[in-house]
């Protein structure tokens, strides 16, 4: 067992694991946060991202031991108490969300990707979000969403 | 129209949730004690087990117990629907164990349950089980699985589970004989892994005190597992089995089945007395989900001099897999060949079909199910037949669609359909479309280089399943009725328990309209309550496009009674007879006087009532439904799609897709263009990308998102979708269904589009998935292996 320390969503969090922990089982089961979710076994789906120092991240596909020392922010992290962050609140607005399953890691890659370029054309967006598989929507209102989203977070600014 | 009522886009109520990261999947459920389980897998798709040393693993850290079919000795799991064969006889039901017993019939099916502290624990103990395994050569390939020696059952010769026919052969046959025009297909629809995003997960647990038992599943109608599973797997009574379905990750059918992991977790957690997780990786999803599709069909179309179709007759091959699963012996017979006059006025109709087992992953219901199969064969007969013929592709539609003044319209294959406008539709879809400008188009890509393609299709699809007297008529072992549940609270809010079951359509948000349309309440004071067997009293659950038109009637059936029951407690109060109440805009009125009571003072009387006649009424707000439709629901429409390929590559690009349906009347618009767009982006996925592979052994080479691939946003195009409206006839609401349409009626419009775009190179067909190597060796001359089958 190695102690693994991090911080999450601002609170500061520690737990024992097995050093093969993946940071995705240590958030969901030694943290207790089901927010992020496992829909493969291959990386592809993107169900699980979350946000590391501030980029996007499979956490499917990283030690909880590499991030130790991180300051992590997951999917509910993002809204402050009940108001949704704008990117939350554009998914609502635009039907951006069926089953909701893929939906966490689709909201943290999608509000990663306008972060790093708030004028994305709908074909950047769609290139963007390639990571992540939603079986639900057909991406039209996901793409919809991420366009609105991007705009509010502009204008927030 | 209030603005949370009929018609209007109201935001979902469930979304908070889902956005916030505070949905609670079945995998998030944790238990106190809670255990882990792995399931052991056959990893060869046809063998004896001659043995299972289970020593070292039962002596690996942290094992609680490991269970093999030897232990279970339990019912085996129903299949849901018996089909005749054309002699009358039954079909052939061979046993469906849960855990194997003796022998294993696909890669995937279970050997064993390993129980340990933790789930790494389970898996590395399943690692040291050594199981005997004496191969038996496998059932592979669909088209020639009812020539080959090997059985898959002992119990089935020749592999065949049933041979079904609908229509008279030689009548038809005769209709050929004297036909004008005669166009042949062979057609295969290609076999397809559901992919709901969640994987699936149950959760057993036993409680010694009380002796119940409780299920947490990843479910599309908990209530049909609780019947399943307790009555014929395991006996347990229903008052002593709760089955909990609480938000699932996506469906599309693949959860609608009782699957074995369900009943090995309950059986086990009374054994050990503790809770047991388990939940499939995505690897064991693509082996254990019920597949989808996978249809051989021999088509043929009969036209007369004037362009009419006077025939049709269908010889398809359907694979059941490895054993039958719920749904499965219905798709290709009753919601497939049942949907052959599509929307053509065909006078004369025979299909049979020969259900097949193979020692493959079961295949069961899929979005559409049976339908999308319809469909893409006789949109791909009647597009070759126009090429044939020289009519243009909506020349042969409108001059084959039932006219509009033929409703209601009997079909030569059993089904009446009630009510639809398809050259309205065709109209609409062709003008959102510009059809008109597609020439440009063509030229301007080809100054590009690139190859430009339209292709149409004009479906039909019998879906709000099912009125209970006419399937079971066809074999259905239950009636498919649905409940509803409306309880008004003290103050006037209300809680709907409904039967059918949301994961991902919104339910929570489009019944709430119901209530909210039908009471004049705010859409805030309405919950949907759905999911769990010991809230619900009884529910058939979501799949077929059921839930608005038959679940939704239920709760429109319980409406009313809730306003008959509150119209008396009016009068009781306003000293008037019940029969003089007006109900309108959230207020009880005696008619013709300015004497009224509103909802909420009526529910707040209903449960501190002083003086109520007690031989009259009642005490209490609270009203029970149960609705079974007269018939099917018709949706119906033209989807239309554009792409562009590359000749040097065979990258298919779909660079326009126009679906234009008719769903009845609309609750929600943006809930309904929703499920359009998501059925859209998976007919494109089967037409273009999607498809699962075995090798000759049995093994599946599409096993993960490294091989099967899925639509991501980049494969995509936006979508153009409309409606256009003819109301139900049947039902009070006029709904028809809007869950399965995209995927039923755009594999053929995508498909149609390559071939056009395709035609002038010499290419005639091609098979699904065009992904760019079969398109590129389609253009260049060559077989590809996937064309070759």
């Amino acid at each position: 067992m190695t102690n693994v320390s991090m911080t999450v969503n601002g609170r500061p969090v520690s737990a024992d694991v097995e050093p093969r922990t993946l940071l995705v089982e240590y958030l969901r089961e030694n943290i207790g946060l089901t927010g992020t979710h496992v829909g493969c076994d291959t990386s592809q789906c993107g169900a699980c991202v979350i946000h590391v120092d501030g980029k996007s991240v499979k956490s499917c596909t990283m030690l909880a031991v590499q991030a130790a020392g991180c300051e992590v922010t997951t999917i509910e992290g993002l809204a402050n108490g009940d108001d949704l962050h704008p990117m939350q609140a554009a998914f609502r607005e635009n039907h951006g969300l069926q089953c909701g399953f893929c939906t966490p890691g689709m909201v943290m890659s999608a509000v990663d990707l306008v972060t790093k370029n708030p004028d994305l054309t709908d074909t950047e967006i769609r290139d963007g979000l390639e990571g992540n598989i939603c079986r639900c929507t057909g991406y039209h209102n996901i793409v919809k969403s991420v366009r609105a989203g991007s705009n509010a977070m502009k204008a927030a600014e | 129209m209030n603005d949370t009522g009929i018609g209007a886009s109201v935001r979902r109520k469930e979304d908070f949730r889902f956005l916030t990261g505070q949905g609670t999947y079945t995998d998030d459920i944790n238990r106190p004690g809670q255990t882990y389980g792995y399931i052991l897998r056959s990893p060869v798709a046809h063998a004896k087990i001659n043995g299972i040393d289970l020593a070292e693993a039962k002596a690996a850290p942290g094992v609680v117990a490991i269970f093999t079919g030897d232990d279970m000795q339990v019912g085996s799991i129903p299949c849901g629907w018996g089909v005749n064969n054309k002699d009358g006889s039954p079909m052939n039901e061979p046993p469906h164990p849960a855990l194997a017993q003796g022998k294993v019939r696909h890669v995937g099916d279970q050997v064993a349950i390993v129980i340990a502290e933790s789930y790494a624990e389970a898996r590395a103990a399943a690692e040291l089980i050594d199981v005997d395994y004496e191969e038996l050569p496998a059932v592979a390939d669909l088209a020639t699985a009812l020539d080959q020696s090997t059985l898959v059952h002992d119990e089935a010769p020749g592999n065949l589970c049933y041979d079904w026919e609908i229509g008279e052969e030689a009548q038809v046959n005769a209709i050929f004989e004297s036909a004008h025009h005669v166009t042949s297909m062979d057609i295969v629809n290609n076999r397809l892994v559901p992919n709901a995003m969640e994987p699936r997960a149950a959760i057993g647990e036993y409680d010694s005190a009380t002796g119940e038992y409780t299920l947490y599943t990843t479910s599309q109608n908990p209530h049909v597992i609780r019947l399943l599973m307790g009555a014929f797997v395991l006996q347990i009574p229903e008052h002593k089995l709760r089955v909990v379905a609480p938000d699932v990750g996506g469906g599309f059918g693949s959860k609608i089945f009782h699957y074995a992991e369900e009943a090995i977790v309950t059986w086990a957690a009374q054994k050990v007395r503790r809770p047991i997780k388990w939940r499939a990786e995505r690897s064991e999803s693509f082996l254990s989900d019920a597949h989808g599709r996978d249809h051989v069909t021999k088509a043929e179309l009969a036209l007369d001099q004037d362009g009419k179709f006077i025939g049709l007759r269908c010889y398809t091959k359907a694979n059941m897999g490895a054993y039958l699963s719920t749904f499965s012996t219905c798709v290709p017979t009753y919601l497939h060949a049942t949907l052959l006059a599509g929307v053509y006025t065909t006078p004369a109709i025979y299909c049979n079909v020969k259900a097949v087992f193979t020692n493959t992953v079961p295949v069961d219901a899929y979005r559409g199910a049976g339908r999308p199969e319809a469909t893409y064969l006789l949109e791909r007969l009647v597009d070759r037949a126009a090429r044939e013929t020289g009519m243009s592709q909506s020349e042969i539609r409108r001059k084959n669609f039932i006219p509009e003044d033929a409703f209601p319209y009997q079909t030569p294959v059993a089904l009446q359909y009630d009510s639809g406008n398809y050259t309205a539709t065709l109209d609409r879809a062709e003008e959102l479309a510009d059809v008109a400008g597609f020439q440009a188009r063509r030229s301007e890509a080809a100054s590009r280089g690139k190859l430009r393609g339209l292709g149409y299709s004009t479906y039909v699809e019998a879906c709000g399943i099912a009125p209970s007297a006419v399937v079971g008529s066809l074999g259905a072992r239950a009636g498919l009725f649905e409940s509803a549940n409306i309880r008004v609270h003290p103050t006037g809010s209300v809680t709907v328990y409904t039967g059918s079951h949301s994961h991902g359509q919104g339910h929570e948000t489009t019944f709430a309209q119901l209530v909210s349309d039908s009471l004049g309440i705010p859409i805030e004071n309405v919950d949907i309550s759905h999911g769990d067997t010991n809230k619900v009293a009884f529910g058939m659950g979501t799949y077929g496009s059921r839930s608005l038109a038959v679940g939704g009637e239920a709760i429109m059936k319980a409406l009313d009674k809730v306003i008959t029951k509150s119209k008396k407690i009016a009068a009781h109060v306003l000293e008037a007879d019940s029969a003089d109440i007006e109900f309108k805009d959230g207020k009880f009125t005696v008619a013709g006087t300015d004497r009224e009571m509103a909802f909420g003072d009526v529910a707040l009387t209903a449960y501190v009532p002083h003086n109520f006649p007690h031989d009259e009424l009642e005490p209490g707000l609270e009203e029970q439904a149960f609705y079974d439709p007269m018939n099917f629901t018709y949706p119906a429409g033209c989807h239309i799609c554009e792409v562009e390929i590359d000749p040097d590559t065979g990258v298919v690009e779909v660079v326009a897709m126009t679906a234009m349906d008719d769903v009845g009347r609309v609750i929600n618009p943006m809930i309904v263009e929703g499920q359009i767009h998501g059925g859209l982006a998976q007919g494109i996925g089967q037409a273009l990308m999607e498809g699962a592979r075995y090798d000759d052994d049995g093994q599946l080479l599409t096993g993960s998102y490294m091989d099967y691939c899925m639509p991501r946003a980049d494969d995509l195009p936006d979508f153009k979708v409309g409606t256009t409206t003819t109301l139900c006839t049947h039902n009070s609401l006029g709904v028809k269904g809007c869950g399965e349409v995209g995927a039923i009626g755009s594999p053929p419009a995508v498909i149609n589009a390559v071939v056009d775009a395709l035609w002038d190179q010499g290419v005639r067909d091609i098979a699904m998935p065009a992904t760019p190597n079969a398109v590129w060796n389609a253009l260049n001359g060559a077989k590809t292996a996937m064309a070759a089958e």
